[in-house]
């Protein structure tokens, strides 16, 4: 099982197209991945509905975990996407 | 078979002729749907339903231009996502059937996007949509919402919601009629904001067989089914007419006699204020800046206000551009300043209000404004929504001064301002009235409530006499004192609130030329009888009667 933690660079935060980016990402991946506020739940980052539920804000850390080969790889390049600031990039 | 419909409100001038399309109505699950037989056939119905939503949205997306594609495929997103469909097969265990199940599925979520408020307040939209057309195909009924236009067509529904509004194709859409909706709600504002001739309030509009010509005038409210050539000549010949003669008008707005009467524009955005700026128009009457906070999450940096200030202010360096602080409160909530529920959000903490519970969001939007002013060189004047006592005003006007900013005014919306005018405006450089506002809290009376929109006529006489102590205090110290509510649009009220002694009027740009060719055809003391016959009159239909009576006939012969 792979896990990181990253701040949220958007300065929006996590919803809007940040989060559409970052679920598409995610679901591109094909892997089961989750994602959480480091000492809470975790939830299907595959679910946009769940992923802007959370509220996560800009600056904001929150845990990522994924199973399965690749994991390791695949949470690299979500870790990336989540640090650039998505919202200026429109 | 031609035939004339009872009238409606017109709300967005000009006239069109096309075939009905009717916008299908929102979809309800059936209250005595069966619980599933079979849950698993039943959860695979919920599936291919949400399935097929997002196949739909995506092929709408692929067609759609830049601005509609992403939000399209955002949506379709939500019909995809794997929650959804989850807590839809939950409630489908539970004994739902799938109409229902999706319709509670998506009612669980948007009450957790509700809870949030601010910016996944506004994208309960977007779910409701989703879950209405997924409710839609598993029923085997119309998709709700504008369909896809192949020819320009007149579109008829109940009401339009604001997104629909926002998102039509002008060039297929050659009318908008509704049942429901009034003067001010959002089709209304929106229409004349595009420039698209709109009726309301038409009885049986959503009766009317899909296909049917209909000439739709967006100036009397009439609709005629079937039309014979002989009133589509008609209407095209008065619709020449009327070209002709607002063609050969333009500049600063004037009187017969020379009296000037500015007019300017409504402006609510970027777009807006690049599209009224191109216009002949003397500049912005009303600069709307919640679409700076509303989706934001977080308080904006001054730098960030200033950016979008910069881009609003850029088309009119010389010309004034008058600005409304921030107009929030509970009916519109911010993300980042909520005071919480109210009981009646009308009347609650809103406008300069909630900024003296949050004086930082004050200084830091006037802050932006000077830095974007000074920049732009635009003349910029800055005003205060919801002013009730003339100790507020003065607060006001002393903030806007401390930042540089040349001018300070207020909104007079309050009647308690109105009635105050001569104290109000001697603290402050200019006025501007809300005719809406004030018309809501003269009579009383919601603006959001279609029931109540003939107490809300900004002809009725209590709301011109207010209008008219307004003026008397501001012709006493000499200041301006401006109109920018919707009844500035209209052409004979128009010539009312010149009679009345207002020194500008703005409006949605579209409806600027036919109160220049009103203003131009009457001399001032013409416009003062006019405003006489109104407020003389009983009753607000007396009124707007008495005064297109006996206004000019080379007004009356084009409108």
């Amino acid at each position: 099982m792979a896990t990181r933690t990253v701040e949220v660079g958007s300065s929006v935060g996590l919803h809007a197209r940040p989060a559409s980016l970052f679920v598409e990402a995610a679901q591109a991946t094909g892997l089961a991945i989750e994602i959480g506020r480091p000492d809470a739940d975790l939830i299907d980052a595959a679910s946009i509905l769940g992923v802007m539920a959370l509220g996560v804000k800009h600056g904001e850390p929150v845990r990522l975990v994924a199973e399965g080969d690749g994991a390791d790889a695949a949470l690299d390049s979500l870790v990336e996407l989540l640090e650039r600031d998505l919202d200026a990039e429109a | 078979m031609s035939g004339r419909m009872p009238t409606g409100l017109g709300v967005s001038p000009g006239a069109a002729a096309g075939p009905v399309v009717q916008v299908a109505p929102p979809v309800r699950p059936p209250a005595d749907e069966p619980a599933p037989a079979d849950t698993d056939a039943a959860t695979a119905h919920v599936l291919d339903a949400l399935a097929s939503v997002a196949q739909e949205l995506d092929a709408r997306a692929a067609g759609a231009d830049a601005h509609a594609a992403p939000i399209l495929k955002a949506t379709a997103l939500i019909a995809r996502d794997t929650g959804l469909a989850k807590a839809a097969g939950a409630q489908v265990r539970a004994g739902k059937g799938p109409a229902n199940a999706i319709a509670d599925a998506v009612a669980e979520y948007a009450a957790q996007f509700e809870a949030l408020g601010g910016y996944f307040a506004e994208r309960v939209t977007d779910l409701r949509d989703v879950g209405g057309r997924a409710v839609a195909a598993v029923l085997g009924v119309p998709a709700p919402g504008v369909p896809t236009l192949s020819v320009p067509s007149v579109l008829v529904a109940e009401d339009l919601a604001p997104a629909e509004t926002a998102a039509l194709d002008r060039s297929k859409v050659v009318a908008i009629v509704t049942e429901e909706g009034g003067r001010t709600s959002h089709t209304a504002i929106l229409a004349a904001q595009m420039g698209i001739p709109a009726v309301v309030q038409l009885p049986g509009a959503t009766a009317i067989a899909e296909g049917t010509l209909v000439a739709v005038d967006g100036d009397s409210g009439e609709v005629i089914l079937d039309p014979d050539m002989a009133v589509i000549d008609a209407q095209r010949a008065r619709r020449e007419a009327l070209s002709a003669a607002l063609a050969a008008v333009s500049g600063p707005g004037r009187t017969k006699d020379g009296h000037p009467v500015a007019l300017l524009a409504n402006i609510g955005g970027v777009d807006d204020a690049v599209a009224a700026g191109a216009q002949d128009v003397e500049g912005v009457g009303l600069f709307r800046t919640e679409f700076v906070y509303l989706s934001a999450q977080t308080m904006p940096s001054v730098e960030e206000q200033a950016a979008v200030y910069r881009e609003v202010l850029a088309p009119f360096p010389g010309r004034r551009v008058v600005v409304r602080t921030l107009d929030a409160g509970a009916d519109k909530p911010l993300a980042f300043a909520n005071l919480g529920e109210e009981e009646n959000p009308a009347l609650g903490r809103r406008g300069l209000r909630l900024c003296e519970a949050r004086p930082e969001l004050l200084e830091s939007q006037l802050e932006a404004l000077a830095i974007a002013a000074k920049d732009t060189g635009a003349d910029v004047r800055v005003m205060a929504p919801m002013v009730a006592t003339v100790d507020e005003a003065a607060a006001f006007a002393a903030r806007v001064r401390a930042h540089g900013l040349q001018k300070a005014g207020v909104m007079v919306e309050v009647p308690a301002a109105a009635l105050r005018s001569r104290h109000m405006m001697a603290e402050v450089d200019f006025a501007s009235i809300g005719t809406n506002d004030l018309a809501q809290y003269t009579m009383a009376a919601d603006r959001m409530e279609g029931a109540l929109a003939h107490l809300l006529d900004p002809w009725q006489p209590a709301v011109l006499d207010l209008v008219a102590v307004s003026c008397d205090g501001a012709m006493h110290l000499g200041k301006p004192l401006g109109v920018c509510g919707e009844s500035a649009g209209d052409p004979y009220m128009a010539l009312v609130l010149a009679g009345l002694g207002v020194s500008s009027l703005s409006m949605a740009p579209s409806k600027v030329p036919a109160v220049r060719l009103a203003l131009s055809v009457h001399d001032l003391d013409e416009c003062r009888a006019l405003a006489d016959l109104a407020r003389n009159a009983r009753s607000a239909e007396g009124a707007r009667d008495a005064v297109r009576r006996a206004a000019a006939e080379e007004l009356s012969r084009v409108l």
